[in-house]
């Protein structure tokens, strides 16, 4: 068993990647967790916060929190400058042509629920499709489903096989006449499938029909390129990618918000307004509607320089490396069987245990500190399609060790024992 | 808290080996219960005969925790009066959500056992789902179609 960790130690190499200096960068590891140091692999639900962006939201509360676009005032102008900053920092990120671009958003889900509700409903009629995938979180199923009782679209799903891929050559056949729009996942929450998000766009492009990208679980891992993969909108949120809660973005080419109806009414997105009707606001002003969550977003901003400070191919190489690591080390424990084993995966390792029930291998490895997700992970379909109630979940970030892998699988031996 | 006080060798036995998990074919009522955060999913099969639960059992998938209290449950509750299963109903209510030192757990019998959950505020839903879904069959004299899925 020794000897095999060895070999597997130097048949992984590493890259050089400094997580212990990064992972100082973290408050929140300084603490203990049922008296054990803290092992946090639940980073596809939410990550945890660098200390730059935990003082970047204090900063803006403490030295010049104001309102934004309307104060002549010295704080006011301070405001605006740092949260159209982080819009700027935001679009160089992922490569957007223009800050006309980037809407600031609650979410990945409000971000699709924003293109349903105002694209979507605006264009679609009864009869229209669009196409999902098996592997799609809820939050880019059921604004879909809002949309067709309310349109009468049609949903095309794109199955996947047992690795958890997209069934090979399902997609392309799924195009008709009146296919609308493609919206799938860049990577899998429940499996960490990486999509061929490019070659779909190509493909769908060649008839005509924009794609829309749910990418909550690539922009913190890995460089996303948006004018590069030609995608027509791209969602994401900034808790997933070290930054605070309550914000995200939704990325939309210019040309298509243009044409869209605002989402929401409100203060911020109009330019007049008379009882007789009112005139919207430019972009991206038009699909922000109300006092923005500003100081989220500049904590986003925050989150997006300590990212480029590292460097995400830094970061997706070294995840790749743990992940390797990972699943090697998951396989030598009896009785477990990864769910999810696509050929491009990202730091996603979901899996279940002979007949121990997640929930109890939750509870269990909690106890010894670390934690993880268990549960359908809001992907019931994926579940479904395993013929199972659930998986256990941990999911990687740059921050995690090959010891915080080791202390899971010595967690697992724990869950064993109990159940023996 | 230590994971012994939550799995409990009466639990780890009523996962293994759950007590009256089958089917009740002249069933007075059948209801579903589903927990949607954690998938758990029973069906309880409730014979009445009079005012006399004359047979329980109960069929799903869970964790350890709600098939063990599943089946505590349908043990404790058989040759039990309606009356009776309400009480303690309130009773397990009560031993997995309030914290109580002076309480008597000697009427609770084997169902005693599942009061180390209260500890785990992520798992108190588990052990109760079976006896809120028995609830909804005593109130409800109805047989539900069950998903087979």
């Amino acid at each position: 068993m020794n000897a095999r960790h060895d070999s597997l130690h130097k048949s992984v190499a590493m890259p050089a990647f400094d997580v212990l200096r990064w992972r100082r960068d973290f408050p929140i590891f300084k603490q203990m967790a049922h008296g054990k140091p803290l092992v946090y692999l639940d980073n596809a639900a939410t990550s945890q916060k660098p200390q730059a962006v935990i003082n970047a939201v204090a900063d803006y509360y403490e030295r010049y929190n104001s309102n934004v676009h309307r104060g002549v005032h010295h704080l006011s102008e301070l405001a605006t400058a740092a949260y159209e900053g982080a819009r700027e920092k935001l679009r160089r990120f992922i490569n957007a042509g223009s800050l006309k671009e980037i809407i600031f958003v609650r979410g990945t889900t409000e971000a699709i629920n924003l293109v349903a509700q105002s694209y979507g409903r605006s264009r679609f009629q009864a009869g229209d499709e669009i196409m999902l995938s098996e592997m799609e979180h809820h939050s880019n199923i059921v604004p879909w489903q809002l949309l067709r009782e309310q349109t009468g679209v049609v949903l095309k799903i794109i199955p996947i096989n047992d690795a958890g891929d997209l069934q090979p050559g399902a997609y392309e056949k799924l195009f008709s006449p009146r296919t609308r729009l493609v919206a799938v996942t860049h990577i899998s929450n429940a499996l960490g499938t990486i999509n061929p998000v490019k070659a779909m766009i190509a493909h769908a492009h060649q008839q005509r029909v924009p794609v829309l990208l749910d990418g909550a679980q690539a922009v913190p891992h890995l460089p996303v390129d948006v004018s590069d993969l030609d995608c027509d909108f791209y969602a994401f949120s900034s808790h997933k990618m070290f930054g605070p809660t309550g914000i995200g973005v939704l990325y939309a080419k210019e040309k298509l918000l243009a044409d869209m109806p605002p989402y929401q009414g409100g203060g911020e997105m109009i330019r007049t307004v008379r009882f007789s009707g009112s005139t919207w606001n430019e972009l991206p002003h038009k699909f922000e509607a109300g006092t923005p969550d500003i100081a989220g977003a500049i904590g986003l901003g925050a989150a997006v320089d300590y990212l480029e400070n590292i460097g995400m191919a830094s970061i997706r190489d070294y995840e790749h490396s743990l992940l390797e690591y990972g699943t090697q080390r998951l396989q030598t424990v009896a009785g477990v069987k990864l769910v999810g084993t696509a050929r491009h995966k990202a730091g996603v390792l979901s899996f279940v245990m002979d007949d121990i029930h997640p929930h109890d291998i939750g509870t269990i490895v909690d106890q010894q500190g670390v934690a993880i997700r268990t549960g359908h992970h809001c992907a019931m379909p994926v579940m479904e399609h395993f013929h199972i109630p659930a998986t256990a979940r941990a999911s990687l970030a740059f921050y995690n060790t090959r010891e915080d892998i080791d202390a899971l699988v010595q967690a697992l031996g724990k869950a064993r024992e109990v159940f023996r | 808290m230590d994971l012994e006080n939550l799995y409990r060798d009466v639990i780890v036995d009523h996962n293994r080996s759950p007590r009256n998990f089958r089917k009740i074919a002249d069933a007075t009522s059948v209801q579903e219960g589903f927990n949607p955060l954690c998938g758990d999913k029973l069906t309880v099969y409730l014979k009445l005969d009079g005012d006399r639960i004359s047979d329980l059992s109960f069929e799903g998938s869970g964790c350890a925790i709600s098939v063990a209290s599943a089946s505590l449950m349908s043990e404790a509750l058989k040759g039990k009066t309606v009356v009776q299963a309400e009480q303690l109903f309130e009773k397990m209510h009560a031993l997995l959500t309030i914290e109580d030192q002076s309480r008597d757990l000697e009427p609770l019998g084997k169902l005693a056992a599942l009061s180390g959950v209260r500890e785990y505020p992520s798992r108190v839903k588990c052990a109760t789902l079976c006896w809120h879904t028995l609830k909804n069959a005593l109130e409800h004299p109805e047989i539900q179609p069950v998903s087979t899925e």
